[in-house]
């Protein structure tokens, strides 16, 4: 049984999300008794290899062509199925990070899967993977089965261990995977990132603001707590709506569902849609003057006090600790 | 031109979700069902795009009866069709759904097919994407710009700590992310006028379901969290308990 593993590069980079989902697969594959396969795409890539055989690949394909040095929404679902059906993958695992997203279900209808999509954990039950996955924002989880033979699932970013095996032996493969213009009939051309912004789908720490920060120029003591922290920014709902920050910061249903390691809500009331979309973080602080807000009711650590105060002190206390 | 919008009918995000006896199913009493919110975006964007080339927009819905509020709401912000595509909600999976809508779009071939990103119900985020590869087309998901020129589409699209922009060509299939556009809302008039406008009902084949859900849980409720102080001095403590205690800093 093979368990290919889309392991996402960026500039000739790989992110964290890439070495969970080759983990994942090898714990899957190690409990149904299988083969992890890790799968490169983009240009000049196959260095990369002997990293993903690090955290668990059994053996590295490595598609390269100087037209994937960007991602293509056509032309990248083709080669992860082309992959998968020459190898004859029975699993195909994908990470849920905005490539993995646009390119997992065009490649379950590729290879007539079934797909299950932001996975949280799985367990094997009589010998067949069984996935959790939220629904409604993580109000409730749900416990699917697939039942097709080849099984698409992709994975939450955050949330499964990147550990490293202990693999001497890297088994990178080249594979020709023959393209036409056609498969590029849409194509990236531009990419518009600012340099070393982290994501808050994407961070381990979130520090988000809420409308108890009282203006939009306040959140620069948020973004310093986030800065000295290693984390990035995040926002409630009411203050995209009001305009101060933008929609890509959103966390909640209608933005984004995230699992950091700790989240910190200041100023933010909770509503049901916000909870839903940060509860299943590890560790959360609220600081709000509202002693009554549900925002306290899924926090592990709380003050309650007014954000402006409370801020710069803790930016303090923690550039302290972190001697910076 | 022709415009397709997929639009579904969703729980109000402000609903608590619960469980039904069934453990598979959610309870649907006293739930509040609304037009899902980024198919509202994609809603507005077919409507300017019509408003600036012309032509038809058509919105479809898979569903049963209760669907027809929110194919309602569409005909009331502007569409000039609704069609409802008669189907149970039960037992479906983003798969089932995508091969449903993808048989009717063929029939009619639009040259713009819009989703909203993902339905705040299932939250897949698949369906539109499906539907692209069964009918052949590309596509490009979670848009924040989209303009068309001389059958190019230049767009973009949110991505970790930024955007892209992606080149295609129509016929094409989009997902709307919010901040696409401001959707408007239902005049008086529209709503008056959506009232007389008929639904169009269709029974398609159904396709089975490929995932199946065995059962729904509650995620794990958090309890017991500590008030560590009332002020700025508390910080101290907080500190200490993040870094010795929960480990993270």
């Amino acid at each position: 049984m093979k368990i290919l593993a889309f392991a996402e590069q960026n500039e000739g980079k790989l992110k964290k999300p890439a070495f969970e989902v080759v983990c994942t697969a090898r714990n899957l594959a190690d409990k149904l008794k299988g083969e992890a396969v890790a799968l490169l795409i983009g240009n000049n890539v196959q260095q990369l290899g002997n990293e993903l055989a690090k955290y668990g690949a059994h053996k590295v394909v490595v598609v390269q062509n100087p037209k994937l040095e960007k991602y293509s929404p056509t032309a990248y679902p083709k080669i992860v199925a082309e992959v998968a059906k020459s190898i004859g993958a029975s699993v195909v695992l994908v990470s849920a990070t905005s490539h993995g997203k646009d390119c997992a279900p065009r490649v379950a209808v590729k290879l007539n899967a079934g797909f299950g999509s932001d996975c949280i954990s799985f367990s094997i039950e009589d010998g067949t993977i069984v996935a959790t996955r939220p629904v409604y924002a993580g109000k409730v989880l749900t416990n699917i089965k697939i039942n097709s033979d080849v099984k698409v699932f992709t994975i939450r970013p955050n949330v499964f261990p990147a550990n490293i095996y202990d693999s001497n032996s890297s088994n990178v493969e080249i594979f020709e995977i023959p393209l036409t213009d056609s498969d590029f009939s849409a194509r990236v051309t531009e990419v518009m990132q600012i340099a070393g912004k982290l994501d808050v789908s994407e961070a381990d720490i979130v520090v988000t603001g809420g409308r108890g920060m009282k203006g939009p120029e306040n959140f620069k003591m948020l973004e310093e707590l986030a800065e000295t922290l290693g984390g990035a920014v995040g926002a409630s709902r009411a203050v995209v709506d009001a305009g101060w920050r933008p929609h890509s910061e959103q966390v909640g249903q209608t933005g984004k569902t995230i699992s950091p390691s700790l989240y910190i809500a200041v100023g933010v009331s909770g509503a049901i849609q916000h909870l839903a979309g940060m509860s299943s973080s590890k560790y959360i602080v609220a600081i709000n003057k509202d002693k009554d807000a549900p925002i306290f009711q899924v926090a592990d650590y709380g003050i309650v006090g007014d954000a402006l105060e409370i801020i710069p002190a803790l930016t303090k206390e923690v550039k302290k600790l972190l001697g910076k | 031109m022709k415009f397709a919008v997929c639009v579904s009918h969703v729980p109000d995000t402000a609903a608590k979700i619960n469980i039904s006896a069934d453990g598979k199913t959610i309870d649907k009493s006293g739930i509040a069902y609304v037009m899902n919110p980024y198919d509202e975006f994609a809603v507005e964007e077919c409507l300017r795009l019509k408003e600036k080339f012309g032509g038809e927009v058509v919105a479809i819905s898979l569903g049963d009866d209760t669907y027809k509020e929110t194919l309602r709401k569409a005909l009331a912000m502007g569409v000039d069709r609704a069609v409802l595509l008669k189907d149970d909600p039960a037992n479906w999976d983003s798969y089932s759904v995508a091969r449903a809508l993808a048989d009717y779009l063929k029939e009619i071939s639009p040259d713009v097919i819009f989703f909203g990103k993902q339905s705040v119900d299932y939250d897949s985020s698949g369906v539109g994407l499906m539907v692209a590869e069964m009918l052949g087309l590309p596509s490009v998901s979670v848009v924040t710009k989209l303009e068309i020129k001389d059958g190019t589409v230049l767009v973009e699209r949110e991505i970790e700590g930024g955007k892209e922009k992606v080149e295609t060509k129509l016929p094409a299939v989009f997902t709307a992310q919010k901040g696409l556009n401001e959707p408007r809302y239902p005049t008086l008039k529209g709503i008056m006028a959506a009232k007389s406008k008929p639904i169009e009902e269709k029974t398609l084949q159904k396709y089975p379901a490929k995932v199946e859900i065995l059962k729904m849980h509650r995620p794990q409720a958090k309890s017991g969290g500590k008030i560590v102080g009332t002020d700025a001095s508390a910080v101290v403590e907080l500190v200490n308990l993040l870094h010795n205690e929960a480990k993270v800093i």
